[in-house]
Protein backbone atom coordinates (compact mmCIF):
# COMPACT_ATOMS: atom_id res chain seq x y z
CA UNK A 1 0.00 0.00 0.00
CA UNK A 2 1.40 3.52 -0.45
CA UNK A 3 0.58 6.14 2.52
CA UNK A 4 -0.64 9.50 1.30
CA UNK A 5 -0.37 12.77 3.40
CA UNK A 6 -3.32 14.88 2.53
CA UNK A 7 -3.60 18.61 2.76
CA UNK A 8 -6.21 20.70 4.19
CA UNK A 9 -7.48 21.83 1.13
CA UNK A 10 -8.58 18.54 0.56
CA UNK A 11 -10.13 17.32 3.32
CA UNK A 12 -13.43 17.76 1.99
CA UNK A 13 -12.94 15.12 0.01
CA UNK A 14 -10.95 12.89 2.82
CA UNK A 15 -13.41 13.21 5.52
CA UNK A 16 -11.14 15.49 6.96
CA UNK A 17 -8.06 12.64 7.00
CA UNK A 18 -5.03 13.46 6.80
CA UNK A 19 -3.72 9.83 6.03
CA UNK A 20 -5.00 7.79 3.76
CA UNK A 21 -3.65 4.78 2.08
CA UNK A 22 -4.22 3.80 -1.76
CA UNK A 23 -2.72 0.93 -3.90
CA UNK A 24 -0.68 1.38 -7.42
CA UNK A 25 2.18 1.13 -8.74
CA UNK A 26 2.58 4.90 -9.99
CA UNK A 27 1.97 7.74 -8.06
CA UNK A 28 -1.53 8.04 -11.19
CA UNK A 29 -2.24 4.53 -10.01
CA UNK A 30 -2.34 5.55 -6.55
CA UNK A 31 -4.63 8.84 -7.02
CA UNK A 32 -7.03 7.02 -9.50
CA UNK A 33 -7.36 4.57 -6.31
CA UNK A 34 -7.94 7.56 -4.37
CA UNK A 35 -10.01 9.10 -6.98
CA UNK A 36 -12.34 5.68 -7.12
CA UNK A 37 -13.25 6.30 -3.04
CA UNK A 38 -13.11 10.03 -2.87
CA UNK A 39 -14.51 10.88 -6.04
CA UNK A 40 -13.17 14.29 -7.96
CA UNK A 41 -9.98 14.74 -5.27
CA UNK A 42 -7.91 13.54 -8.42
CA UNK A 43 -9.23 16.53 -10.58
CA UNK A 44 -8.56 18.84 -8.22
CA UNK A 45 -4.95 17.96 -7.85
CA UNK A 46 -3.99 16.72 -10.95
CA UNK A 47 -5.25 18.34 -14.79
CA UNK A 48 -6.68 16.79 -17.68
CA UNK A 49 -3.40 16.30 -19.23
CA UNK A 50 -1.87 14.65 -16.23
CA UNK A 51 -0.02 17.62 -15.02
CA UNK A 52 0.39 18.40 -11.43
CA UNK A 53 -1.44 22.01 -10.90
CA UNK A 54 0.78 24.54 -10.74
CA UNK A 55 -0.21 25.55 -7.05
CA UNK A 56 0.15 21.71 -5.89
CA UNK A 57 3.52 19.86 -4.85
CA UNK A 58 3.41 16.29 -4.93
CA UNK A 59 6.91 13.91 -3.13
CA UNK A 60 7.70 10.56 -2.54
CA UNK A 61 9.24 10.84 0.20
CA UNK A 62 11.66 13.42 0.03
CA UNK A 63 11.87 13.66 -3.95
CA UNK A 64 9.77 16.27 -5.67
CA UNK A 65 7.73 14.47 -8.44
CA UNK A 66 6.18 16.35 -10.57
CA UNK A 67 5.44 13.21 -13.82
CA UNK A 68 2.50 10.96 -12.43
CA UNK A 69 4.06 7.86 -14.61
CA UNK A 70 6.86 7.82 -11.53
CA UNK A 71 6.84 4.52 -10.01
CA UNK A 72 5.67 3.68 -7.02
CA UNK A 73 6.36 0.30 -4.42
CA UNK A 74 4.78 -0.85 -1.38
CA UNK A 75 5.12 1.02 1.71
CA UNK A 76 6.42 4.78 -0.16
CA UNK A 77 4.96 7.60 1.22
CA UNK A 78 3.17 10.00 -1.39
CA UNK A 79 3.01 13.49 0.14
CA UNK A 80 -0.01 16.30 -1.44
CA UNK A 81 1.19 19.44 -0.29
CA UNK A 82 -0.83 22.85 -1.37
CA UNK A 83 1.72 25.04 -2.38
CA UNK A 84 1.94 28.96 -2.14
CA UNK A 85 -0.88 30.29 -3.52
CA UNK A 86 -1.32 34.59 -2.55
CA UNK A 87 -3.20 36.07 -0.89
CA UNK B 1 -44.01 43.60 -4.26
CA UNK B 2 -44.59 40.45 -2.57
CA UNK B 3 -42.49 38.22 -3.84
CA UNK B 4 -39.40 37.55 -2.14
CA UNK B 5 -36.01 38.06 -3.87
CA UNK B 6 -33.27 36.01 -3.93
CA UNK B 7 -29.65 37.17 -4.69
CA UNK B 8 -26.94 34.60 -5.39
CA UNK B 9 -23.05 36.18 -4.53
CA UNK B 10 -20.10 34.97 -5.99
CA UNK B 11 -16.94 36.41 -3.95
CA UNK B 12 -13.39 35.72 -4.32
CA UNK B 13 -13.72 33.48 -1.09
CA UNK B 14 -16.57 31.93 -1.40
CA UNK B 15 -20.50 32.18 -2.00
CA UNK B 16 -23.28 33.66 -0.02
CA UNK B 17 -27.52 34.16 -0.70
CA UNK B 18 -29.40 37.28 0.33
CA UNK B 19 -32.71 37.37 0.44
CA UNK B 20 -35.36 40.08 1.06
CA UNK B 21 -38.47 40.31 3.02
CA UNK B 22 -40.76 40.57 0.05
CA UNK B 23 -40.44 44.29 -0.26
CA UNK B 24 -36.92 44.78 -1.25
CA UNK B 25 -36.12 46.76 1.60
CA UNK B 26 -34.79 44.38 4.54
CA UNK B 27 -32.16 42.36 3.34
CA UNK B 28 -31.14 39.07 5.46
CA UNK B 29 -27.33 37.70 4.25
CA UNK B 30 -26.30 34.08 4.31
CA UNK B 31 -23.73 32.06 3.81
CA UNK B 32 -20.47 31.48 3.45
CA UNK B 33 -21.45 28.34 1.33
CA UNK B 34 -17.28 27.03 0.26
CA UNK B 35 -15.52 29.48 2.19
CA UNK B 36 -12.22 29.88 0.21
CA UNK B 37 -13.03 28.80 -2.79
CA UNK B 38 -13.09 31.43 -5.59
CA UNK B 39 -16.45 31.37 -7.04
CA UNK B 40 -16.60 32.73 -10.33
CA UNK B 41 -20.04 32.16 -11.05
CA UNK B 42 -23.40 31.55 -9.08
CA UNK B 43 -26.16 30.91 -10.98
CA UNK B 44 -30.12 29.37 -10.53
CA UNK B 45 -31.83 27.80 -13.55
CA UNK B 46 -35.08 29.64 -14.41
CA UNK B 47 -36.63 26.23 -15.84
CA UNK B 48 -36.41 24.96 -12.28
CA UNK B 49 -35.19 27.20 -9.64
CA UNK B 50 -34.19 24.26 -7.30
CA UNK B 51 -31.26 23.76 -9.29
CA UNK B 52 -28.12 25.74 -8.43
CA UNK B 53 -24.51 25.50 -10.17
CA UNK B 54 -21.68 27.16 -8.79
CA UNK B 55 -18.60 27.30 -10.57
CA UNK B 56 -15.69 27.22 -8.26
CA UNK B 57 -11.73 27.14 -7.75
CA UNK B 58 -9.26 27.57 -4.93
CA UNK B 59 -5.60 29.01 -5.09
CA UNK B 60 -4.14 26.16 -4.69
CA UNK B 61 -7.00 23.38 -6.24
CA UNK B 62 -7.85 22.91 -9.41
CA UNK B 63 -11.50 24.10 -11.01
CA UNK B 64 -14.69 22.23 -10.58
CA UNK B 65 -18.46 22.45 -10.55
CA UNK B 66 -20.90 22.29 -7.61
CA UNK B 67 -24.51 21.72 -8.25
CA UNK B 68 -27.82 21.89 -6.31
CA UNK B 69 -30.63 20.02 -6.86
CA UNK B 70 -32.75 21.05 -3.56
CA UNK B 71 -32.36 24.96 -3.71
CA UNK B 72 -28.99 25.30 -2.06
CA UNK B 73 -29.60 22.93 0.61
CA UNK B 74 -27.17 20.64 -0.17
CA UNK B 75 -24.40 20.54 -2.67
CA UNK B 76 -22.46 17.80 -5.12
CA UNK B 77 -19.71 18.14 -7.21
CA UNK B 78 -19.82 17.49 -11.16
CA UNK B 79 -18.56 14.06 -11.20
CA UNK B 80 -17.02 15.53 -14.44
CA UNK B 81 -15.41 19.05 -14.58
CA UNK B 82 -15.79 20.91 -17.72
CA UNK B 83 -12.22 19.62 -19.20
CA UNK B 84 -10.29 19.72 -22.86
CA UNK B 85 -9.91 16.57 -24.19
CA UNK B 86 -6.80 14.99 -23.82
CA UNK B 87 -3.85 16.11 -26.24
CA UNK B 88 -1.06 13.84 -26.96
CA UNK B 89 1.73 16.69 -27.07
CA UNK B 90 1.33 17.87 -22.64
CA UNK B 91 3.43 20.87 -23.20
CA UNK B 92 0.83 22.99 -25.34
CA UNK B 93 -2.06 21.09 -24.22
CA UNK B 94 -4.84 22.99 -23.05
CA UNK B 95 -6.08 22.54 -19.02
CA UNK B 96 -9.10 24.75 -17.52
CA UNK B 97 -7.77 27.15 -15.24
CA UNK B 98 -11.12 27.78 -14.22
CA UNK B 99 -14.64 27.78 -15.14
CA UNK B 100 -16.07 31.72 -15.74
CA UNK B 101 -19.51 31.56 -17.24
CA UNK B 102 -22.60 29.25 -16.24
CA UNK B 103 -25.11 29.61 -18.91
CA UNK B 104 -28.88 27.38 -18.27
CA UNK B 105 -30.02 26.26 -21.77
CA UNK B 106 -32.82 27.32 -24.15
CA UNK B 107 -35.97 26.78 -22.42
CA UNK B 108 -37.16 23.82 -24.39
CA UNK B 109 -33.98 22.50 -23.76
CA UNK B 110 -34.19 21.25 -20.10
CA UNK B 111 -31.29 20.15 -17.72
CA UNK B 112 -29.23 21.44 -20.54
CA UNK B 113 -26.57 24.29 -19.04
CA UNK B 114 -23.24 25.56 -21.12
CA UNK B 115 -19.98 26.80 -19.83
CA UNK B 116 -17.41 29.09 -20.61
CA UNK B 117 -14.06 28.70 -19.45
CA UNK B 118 -10.22 30.42 -19.13
CA UNK B 119 -8.36 29.67 -21.21
CA UNK B 120 -11.21 30.12 -23.84
CA UNK B 121 -13.69 26.97 -23.59
CA UNK B 122 -16.91 26.46 -24.22
CA UNK B 123 -18.55 23.31 -22.62
CA UNK B 124 -22.15 21.32 -22.69
CA UNK B 125 -23.65 19.77 -19.81
CA UNK B 126 -26.55 17.57 -20.33
CA UNK B 127 -27.73 16.73 -16.90
CA UNK B 128 -27.92 19.82 -14.74
CA UNK B 129 -24.20 19.83 -14.43
CA UNK B 130 -23.13 16.61 -13.34
CA UNK B 131 -21.07 15.65 -16.37
CA UNK B 132 -19.58 18.37 -19.32
CA UNK B 133 -18.67 17.86 -22.71
CA UNK B 134 -16.01 19.96 -25.03
CA UNK B 135 -17.58 21.47 -27.62
CA UNK B 136 -15.08 20.72 -30.93
CA UNK B 137 -17.04 23.29 -32.81
CA UNK B 138 -14.93 26.02 -30.67
CA UNK B 139 -12.86 24.31 -28.87
CA UNK B 140 -11.22 22.51 -31.90
CA UNK B 141 -11.89 25.25 -34.45
CA UNK B 142 -8.51 25.56 -37.20
CA UNK B 143 -9.04 29.33 -36.17
CA UNK B 144 -9.17 28.61 -32.78
CA UNK B 145 -5.29 29.89 -32.04
CA UNK B 146 -5.82 33.05 -33.77
CA UNK B 147 -9.20 34.25 -32.24
CA UNK B 148 -8.10 33.30 -28.68
CA UNK B 149 -4.63 33.11 -28.47
CA UNK B 150 -3.30 31.91 -25.07
CA UNK B 151 -0.78 34.86 -24.51
CA UNK B 152 -2.99 37.64 -24.11
CA UNK B 153 -6.46 38.43 -22.55
CA UNK B 154 -7.27 39.45 -18.69
CA UNK B 155 -4.61 39.19 -15.93
CA UNK B 156 -6.51 35.79 -14.76
CA UNK B 157 -5.74 34.49 -18.26
CA UNK B 158 -8.05 34.93 -21.44
CA UNK B 159 -11.58 34.10 -21.13
CA UNK B 160 -14.48 32.80 -22.66
CA UNK B 161 -16.64 35.09 -20.42
CA UNK B 162 -19.75 34.31 -21.75
CA UNK B 163 -22.59 32.01 -23.76
CA UNK B 164 -26.16 33.42 -24.91
CA UNK B 165 -28.63 31.37 -26.58
CA UNK B 166 -31.46 33.54 -28.58
CA UNK B 167 -34.83 32.39 -26.66
CA UNK B 168 -37.00 31.59 -29.97
CA UNK B 169 -34.15 29.09 -31.28
CA UNK B 170 -31.71 26.95 -29.12
CA UNK B 171 -29.43 26.84 -32.40
CA UNK B 172 -28.71 30.11 -32.36
CA UNK B 173 -26.17 31.62 -29.97
CA UNK B 174 -23.54 34.31 -29.18
CA UNK B 175 -20.23 33.69 -27.67
CA UNK B 176 -18.18 36.64 -25.96
CA UNK B 177 -14.49 36.31 -25.44
CA UNK B 178 -11.36 38.32 -24.08
CA UNK B 179 -9.44 37.69 -27.29
CA UNK B 180 -11.68 37.38 -29.51
CA UNK B 181 -14.54 39.59 -29.20
CA UNK B 182 -17.91 38.02 -30.11
CA UNK B 183 -18.74 35.14 -32.10
CA UNK B 184 -22.54 33.47 -33.60
CA UNK B 185 -23.55 30.37 -33.86
CA UNK B 186 -26.81 29.31 -35.89
CA UNK B 187 -26.58 25.39 -35.85
CA UNK B 188 -26.01 25.06 -31.81
CA UNK B 189 -22.70 25.17 -31.57
CA UNK B 190 -21.36 23.33 -34.16
CA UNK B 191 -20.10 25.93 -36.29
CA UNK B 192 -18.77 29.96 -35.18
CA UNK B 193 -18.00 33.38 -37.02
CA UNK B 194 -17.21 36.41 -35.94
CA UNK B 195 -19.42 39.34 -35.29
CA UNK B 196 -17.18 42.07 -34.66
CA UNK B 197 -17.72 44.95 -37.44
CA UNK B 198 -17.53 48.55 -36.04
CA UNK B 199 -15.86 46.85 -32.65
CA UNK B 200 -12.73 49.40 -31.95
CA UNK B 201 -9.67 47.23 -30.75
CA UNK B 202 -7.46 50.20 -30.15
CA UNK B 203 -4.53 47.63 -28.78
CA UNK B 204 -4.12 46.26 -32.52
CA UNK B 205 -2.15 47.19 -35.67
CA UNK B 206 -5.59 47.15 -37.28
CA UNK B 207 -7.95 48.82 -34.53
CA UNK B 208 -11.12 47.37 -36.39
CA UNK B 209 -10.40 43.96 -37.00
CA UNK B 210 -12.80 40.98 -38.19
CA UNK B 211 -11.68 39.40 -34.61
CA UNK B 212 -9.51 40.28 -32.10
CA UNK B 213 -11.61 42.54 -29.03
CA UNK B 214 -11.97 42.32 -25.78
CA UNK B 215 -16.45 41.99 -25.50
CA UNK B 216 -16.44 42.06 -21.87
CA UNK B 217 -20.14 41.77 -21.62
CA UNK B 218 -23.11 41.19 -24.24
CA UNK B 219 -26.76 40.82 -23.12
CA UNK B 220 -29.62 40.14 -25.78
CA UNK B 221 -32.87 42.73 -24.97
CA UNK B 222 -35.03 39.98 -23.52
CA UNK B 223 -38.49 41.64 -25.16
CA UNK B 224 -36.25 42.33 -28.09
CA UNK B 225 -33.48 39.08 -28.65
CA UNK B 226 -32.49 40.92 -31.90
CA UNK B 227 -31.14 44.09 -30.45
CA UNK B 228 -27.96 42.85 -28.37
CA UNK B 229 -26.22 45.29 -25.87
CA UNK B 230 -21.95 45.09 -25.31
CA UNK B 231 -20.03 46.83 -23.04
CA UNK B 232 -16.35 46.13 -24.75
CA UNK B 233 -12.33 46.80 -23.62
CA UNK B 234 -13.32 49.54 -26.31
CA UNK B 235 -16.34 51.71 -25.37
CA UNK B 236 -20.52 50.72 -25.65
CA UNK B 237 -21.99 49.36 -28.41
CA UNK B 238 -25.50 48.19 -29.76
CA UNK B 239 -26.34 45.89 -32.29
CA UNK B 240 -29.96 45.32 -34.20
CA UNK B 241 -29.76 42.54 -35.97
CA UNK B 242 -29.67 41.24 -38.94
CA UNK B 243 -27.40 43.92 -39.09
CA UNK B 244 -23.74 42.96 -38.57
CA UNK B 245 -22.52 46.61 -37.70
CA UNK B 246 -21.96 47.10 -34.10
CA UNK B 247 -22.93 51.25 -33.60
CA UNK B 248 -20.38 52.99 -30.44
CA UNK B 249 -23.13 54.33 -28.42
CA UNK B 250 -20.51 55.01 -25.87
CA UNK B 251 -19.88 58.18 -27.66
CA UNK B 252 -23.17 60.04 -25.88
CA UNK B 253 -21.72 59.35 -22.69
CA UNK B 254 -20.23 62.34 -20.88
CA UNK B 255 -16.68 62.48 -21.52
CA UNK B 256 -15.37 63.08 -18.16
CA UNK B 257 -16.54 59.71 -17.53
CA UNK B 258 -16.00 57.85 -20.84
CA UNK B 259 -17.70 54.67 -21.90
CA UNK B 260 -15.24 52.13 -20.45
CA UNK B 261 -16.74 49.06 -18.15
CA UNK B 262 -17.17 46.00 -17.55
CA UNK B 263 -21.08 45.03 -17.82
CA UNK B 264 -24.26 46.65 -18.88
CA UNK B 265 -27.46 45.55 -17.99
CA UNK B 266 -30.84 45.49 -20.40
CA UNK B 267 -34.70 46.39 -19.21
CA UNK B 268 -36.25 43.49 -19.32
CA UNK B 269 -39.44 44.81 -19.93
CA UNK B 270 -38.07 47.93 -22.23
CA UNK B 271 -35.97 47.44 -25.19
CA UNK B 272 -34.59 50.58 -25.34
CA UNK B 273 -33.05 50.69 -21.73
CA UNK B 274 -30.17 49.70 -20.10
CA UNK B 275 -27.67 50.72 -17.51
CA UNK B 276 -23.92 50.44 -17.47
CA UNK B 277 -21.25 50.71 -14.74
CA UNK B 278 -18.38 52.97 -15.74
CA UNK B 279 -14.96 52.80 -14.94
CA UNK B 280 -11.85 54.91 -15.39
CA UNK B 281 -9.83 53.39 -18.56
CA UNK B 282 -7.64 55.86 -19.14
CA UNK B 283 -4.45 56.57 -18.52
CA UNK B 284 -2.74 53.03 -16.90
CA UNK B 285 -6.49 51.73 -16.91
CA UNK B 286 -7.42 52.35 -12.92
CA UNK B 287 -10.51 50.44 -14.03
CA UNK B 288 -11.94 52.20 -10.70
CA UNK B 289 -15.40 54.50 -10.81
CA UNK B 290 -14.41 57.90 -12.87
CA UNK B 291 -13.08 60.89 -10.14
CA UNK B 292 -13.75 58.07 -7.58
CA UNK B 293 -17.40 58.98 -7.80
CA UNK B 294 -19.50 55.86 -8.41
CA UNK B 295 -22.57 55.96 -10.56
CA UNK B 296 -24.82 54.22 -12.84
CA UNK B 297 -25.81 55.30 -16.28
CA UNK B 298 -29.07 54.74 -17.69
CA UNK B 299 -30.36 54.99 -21.29
CA UNK B 300 -33.92 55.27 -22.63
CA UNK B 301 -33.28 56.17 -26.10
CA UNK B 302 -30.91 52.95 -27.31
CA UNK B 303 -27.89 55.09 -26.19
CA UNK B 304 -28.34 57.81 -28.10
CA UNK B 305 -28.36 59.64 -24.41
CA UNK B 306 -27.46 58.31 -21.08
CA UNK B 307 -28.60 59.89 -17.12
CA UNK B 308 -26.15 59.64 -14.79
CA UNK B 309 -28.17 57.98 -11.70
CA UNK B 310 -25.73 58.04 -8.15
CA UNK B 311 -28.17 58.92 -5.44
CA UNK B 312 -27.21 57.12 -2.37
CA UNK B 313 -23.63 56.24 -4.17
CA UNK B 314 -20.57 57.84 -2.56
CA UNK B 315 -20.08 61.48 -3.77
CA UNK B 316 -16.25 61.12 -3.15
CA UNK B 317 -13.68 58.84 -2.43
CA UNK B 318 -15.15 55.79 -3.56
CA UNK B 319 -12.63 53.56 -5.65
CA UNK B 320 -14.65 50.33 -6.52
CA UNK B 321 -15.65 48.82 -9.79
CA UNK B 322 -18.11 46.16 -10.69
CA UNK B 323 -17.32 42.94 -12.42
CA UNK B 324 -18.84 40.81 -15.91
CA UNK B 325 -21.02 39.24 -13.70
CA UNK B 326 -21.75 41.42 -10.69
CA UNK B 327 -24.68 43.55 -12.08
CA UNK B 328 -28.31 42.78 -12.68
CA UNK B 329 -31.60 43.18 -12.56
CA UNK B 330 -34.90 41.29 -11.14
CA UNK B 331 -38.24 41.31 -12.96
CA UNK B 332 -40.28 43.70 -10.86
CA UNK B 333 -41.96 46.81 -10.97
CA UNK B 334 -40.28 49.57 -10.57
CA UNK B 335 -37.55 47.63 -11.41
CA UNK B 336 -34.49 46.27 -8.74
CA UNK B 337 -31.36 46.95 -9.81
CA UNK B 338 -28.12 44.96 -7.84
CA UNK B 339 -24.58 45.61 -8.29
CA UNK B 340 -21.62 43.45 -6.79
CA UNK B 341 -18.21 45.52 -6.13
CA UNK B 342 -14.98 44.76 -6.19
CA UNK B 343 -14.70 46.50 -2.48
CA UNK B 344 -17.11 43.69 -1.38
CA UNK B 345 -20.18 45.67 -0.85
CA UNK B 346 -23.61 44.53 -2.74
CA UNK B 347 -25.97 47.69 -3.68
CA UNK B 348 -29.47 47.80 -4.47
CA UNK B 349 -31.91 50.12 -5.93
CA UNK B 350 -35.36 49.49 -5.74
CA UNK B 351 -36.62 52.20 -7.69
CA UNK B 352 -34.57 51.72 -10.93
CA UNK B 353 -31.18 53.06 -10.31
CA UNK B 354 -33.39 56.36 -9.00
CA UNK B 355 -31.47 55.66 -5.59
CA UNK B 356 -29.05 53.10 -4.47
CA UNK B 357 -28.19 52.11 -0.56
CA UNK B 358 -25.84 49.23 0.07
CA UNK B 359 -27.10 46.28 1.41
CA UNK B 360 -24.32 44.17 2.28
CA UNK B 361 -20.26 45.19 3.28
CA UNK B 362 -17.35 43.73 4.14
CA UNK B 363 -17.94 40.47 1.70
CA UNK B 364 -14.89 39.48 -0.06
CA UNK B 365 -14.48 41.06 -3.60
CA UNK B 366 -17.22 40.40 -5.57
CA UNK B 367 -17.37 38.41 -8.70
CA UNK B 368 -20.99 37.58 -9.61
CA UNK B 369 -24.59 38.53 -8.42
CA UNK B 370 -27.46 37.13 -9.84
CA UNK B 371 -31.47 37.30 -9.10
CA UNK B 372 -33.04 33.88 -8.79
CA UNK B 373 -35.34 33.77 -11.46
CA UNK B 374 -38.77 34.07 -9.86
Amino acid sequence: MINILVPSQLHSYSGGLSRLEASGGSIAEALDDLDRRYPGIRFRIIDEQDRVRPHMRLFVGREAARDIRRPLADGDELLIFGALSGG
Amino acid sequence: MATRTELLIGTRKGAWVMTDNGRRGDWRLEGPEFLGQIVNHYVADPRDTKVRLIAAKTGHLGPTVFRSLDGGKTYKEASRPPAFPKSEDSATARAVGHTFWLQPGHAREPHVWWAGTSPPGLFVSEDDGATWDSIAGFNEHPMYDKWVPADSGTPDGPLLNQILIDPRDPAHMYLATSTGGVFESLDRAKTWTPLNQGVEANFMPDPYPEYGQDAHYIALAPTKPDRIWQQNHCGIYRLDRPGTRWDRIGKAMPGEVGDIGFTIVPHPRDADTAWVFPMDGTDVWPRTSPGGRPAVYRTSDNGASWTRQDRGFPTAQGWFTVKRQAFCADDAAPLGLYLGATNGEVWASADEGGSWRAIARHLPEIYSVAVTPG
